[in-house]
């Protein structure tokens, strides 16, 4: 194991020092003092890397990832797993706006709260398939063009309005699945999604990652299936059919 | 009410006396608009699913088939032509938007049939390129401020750090054109064509094919809205990455590769299901501004470690010159700019026609704009959309351009046609289509070798033009206005390209 001081690096000096490291076959480094550097883990490949980061990381943490795990302890910015392959990122503190862009595979699991645009065109591929877990509410335009991989918004904190989710929920969405612990009024939907009941099957596919969430951030299992979930999932897997003149 | 059809645009000729019912053209249309009439004895066609590529014509043994345009398929009207007509016709038929292929074609878009080039006559001795080096190596990417050398020995040493760079032997490279809308016998075949001259080929959005894998050197991998295929090894894969904006085809709209398109192949490597649709959302839903394209500039160089040049492509609209110089200060190595007639595999029509400005503007106002601001040595300018021959490119050189992509000229180097209907995936050339039949129809090594002639040839005559102007050095030419002058152009048109007309002296 090794501790890194974070303070006064700029993160090509920050990211350069942890890449060298795990060249080096370092496998679990400790970064103290982060203070907005950007790109931490970005690209990292290898399934046995483990970084944890005390303080805030900046945007775009874990873009690219393709197999580390990374624990954040506070809050992390935007951008969390852009783009990523493989991995786990754990936050235990809120994380920003597109949180899991794109993302192919791996799992970012947030105790806290997430941005806008959370998930946006996940999409999953035989074996890579993303699963993202927010442990309190979302803003708008949640799982927006979504294709594929599993995304769940617990609402263990609600928003101003008292809302889990904000408006336009699903908006373009074609493929994956969507499951909120809570109501979700039909006006914060996106034409493309409808609600559905929560069948036994989709529980036993569901757990297994709640359980591991609840592991990771000490929350009780039992508490969180208490309230009832509700399942989001595109009508269609052709939102824009028919939109041709040939 | 009687239902008005759309007129056929071709009209395929059979000469009876030279046909010898072979039936080839029969076997061979993809758009099955031929057909055998067995108990006439005779072939005929449904004019109404000719698509005008003239395949048929091109493999007929006897000569017997001529595919001619239907010039009075609609009355004659300026304003109200044949292909207007056709449209609305279409569009009352579907209530759908109408899709086209290719680039712009309508003519009133090209200045460079209006810039002429110079020569040296008395005063300065052209150069005679069979005799003489003439050099139009170019390399793509951020140079330095300036270059501190070392003498030691004799020998020179550079001390500056140079960021990475793509060395090109030709100043010409194909453009992105992802396995999925072209077939992988025509991506092998730039791909080759970009080894045997030493340049490069694009992947385009699709991700990556195994079998392209081996061509890495000379590849550039595209990263765009959709990141369809991204992942590390994709981007590590190509010797640059491109960052892909906007295309002239359809500036400011999203890409939509219908799921009967995705078939297992492509599924692979776009990596998504097969049969769902691939959407490409319009921007890049991580950057709504400069400070967000610099961060993913700079995410792909972190993880490919600062070894490959990232560029960014966009195509040129109305304010091309600011954001060209926006993309250079977030980062950019290189920035590509696609002009109006940039050409795609399909886009809504109506953006096509419409949509952006002409390159030859383009390349002008920004490389103005970047001396003006003291960066332009900090990328290199690579421009497309519309490039037909060698003159295009020493003209797109001489506006200000380093090095140009072509897709058009190099499919019709692979026997393109023109027809316009890539989007129809029924390509009888074996281009544009995921059929393995019609895709048998493109040899890649002699593909290959066409693609590179083409470049080949081009190269000489560009060596032949800068001789002819007393120049020696491709990079002597680059933005030097004074080689071109303008005809018939409005005075501020020529100022916008920095020209004179033609007649002016120096």
């Amino acid at each position: 194991m090794v501790r890194i001081d974070a303070s006064g690096l700029h993160y090509k000096e920050l990211n350069e020092t942890i890449r060298k490291l795990v060249d080096e076959g370092e496998k679990e480094i400790i970064l103290d003092n982060v203070c907005g550097q950007r790109y931490i883990g970005c690209g990292l490949r290898g399934n046995d890397i483990k970084i944890e980061i005390v303080g805030t990381p900046g945007n775009d943490l874990a873009a690219f990832m393709d197999g580390a795990t990374i624990i954040v302890r506070s809050n992390a910015q935007d951008g969390t797993a852009n783009t990523m392959n493989r991995g786990k990122v754990i936050i235990h503190g809120d994380s920003g706006d597109i949180t899991g862009h794109s993302m192919r595979g791996g799992r970012i699991y947030v105790k806290g709260n997430a941005g806008y645009r959370v998930g946006i065109h996940m999409k999953s591929y035989k074996n890579n398939f993303p699963v993202v877990i927010i442990g309190g509410f979302v803003r708008d335009f949640l799982a927006e063009y979504m294709a594929g991989g599993l995304l769940i918004v617990l609402g263990l904190e609600t928003d101003e309005s008292g809302n889990v989710v904000g408006n336009f929920v699903g908006t373009g969405m074609h493929g994956g699945e969507l499951y909120i612990r809570g109501t979700v009024a039909e006006h914060q939907l996106g034409k493309e999604v409808k609600i559905h009941r929560v069948t036994d099957e989709d529980s036993n596919r569901i757990i297994p990652y709640l359980s591991e969430f609840c592991d990771d951030f000490g929350f009780s299992l039992d508490e969180i299936l208490k309230k009832e979930f509700v399942k989001l999932k595109p009508y269609t897997h052709r939102p824009y059919g028919r939109l041709y003149a040939y | 009410m009687a239902k008005r059809r759309a007129p056929s645009e071709f009209i395929v000729e059979r000469d009876e006396y030279k046909c010898i019912r072979c039936l080839a053209c029969v076997r061979m249309c993809s758009y099955e608009a031929n057909f055998y009439d067995e108990r006439e004895n005779m072939v005929f066609t449904d004019n109404s699913k000719c698509v005008g590529c003239h395949f048929c014509e091109a493999i007929c043994p006897t000569d017997a088939i001529r595919v001619i345009h239907n010039p009075l398929a609609i009355k004659q009207n300026a304003h109200w032509t044949g292909e207007v007509v056709s449209d609305i016709i279409k569009q009352a038929e579907t209530g759908g938007v109408l899709l086209a292929s290719m680039g712009n074609d309508k003519q009133h878009f090209s200045y460079f049939d209006r810039i002429i080039l110079n020569a040296s006559q008395v005063t300065n001795p052209s150069i005679d390129p069979l005799r003489e080096p003439m050099e139009i190596r170019t390399f793509i990417g951020r140079k330095p401020e300036s270059v501190d050398l070392e003498v030691e020995n004799g020998s020179v040493l550079l001390k500056t750090e140079i960021t990475p760079q793509l060395k090109l032997e030709v100043p010409i490279m194909f453009s992105a054109m992802s396995y999925g809308s072209i077939s992988l016998n025509a991506c092998k075949s730039l791909a080759k064509a970009a080894q045997m001259m030493g340049t490069f080929f694009n992947t385009g959005e699709g991700g990556l094919h195994k079998d392209l894998r081996q061509y890495g050197a000379n590849m550039i991998v595209q990263c765009a809205s959709g990141r369809f295929g991204v992942d590390m090894e994709y981007l590590n894969a190509g010797a640059a990455i491109e960052i892909k904006i906007g295309q002239g085809a359809k500036p400011g709209i999203g890409g939509h590769l219908p799921g009967e398109k995705v078939t297992e192949p492509i599924s692979e490597t776009r990596m998504i299901p097969v049969g769902t649709d691939a959407i490409s959302p319009a921007p890049h839903h991580d950057i709504y501004s400069i400070e967000d394209l610099r961060q993913l500039i700079y995410a792909l160089k972190e993880a490919t470690r600062y070894e490959k040049p990232v560029g960014v492509k966009i195509s040129a609209v109305h304010n091309v010159a600011p954001i060209a110089s926006g993309i250079v200060r977030a980062g950019a190595d290189f920035v590509v700019i696609d002009g109006i007639r940039g050409g795609t595999g399909a886009t809504p029509k109506v953006i096509r026609d419409n949509v952006g400005i002409p390159i030859e503007l383009a390349i002008a106002v920004v490389d103005q704009r970047l001396r003006d601001e003291g960066i332009r040595h900090l990328a290199s300018i690579v421009v497309a959309g519309g490039i037909r021959n060698s003159a295009d490119v020493i003209k797109a050189i001489a506006l200000g351009a380093d090095a140009v992509y072509i897709g058009t000229a190099a499919l019709v180097s692979l026997g393109c046609h023109l027809c316009q209907k890539c989007y129809t995936g029924k390509c009888n050339w074996g281009i544009a289509t995921q059929d393995p039949k019609l895709v048998k129809r493109l040899n890649p090594e002699i593909g290959a070798r066409r693609a590179a002639n083409l470049l080949r040839a081009w190269a000489l005559e560009i060596k032949e033009m800068l001789g002819g102007m007393g120049i020696n050095a491709i990079e002597s030419l680059r933005g030097n206005r004074d080689q071109l002058r303008g005809v018939g152009l409005s005075e501020y048109e020529l100022k916008l390209l920095g020209i004179k007309p033609a007649g002016e002296a120096w």
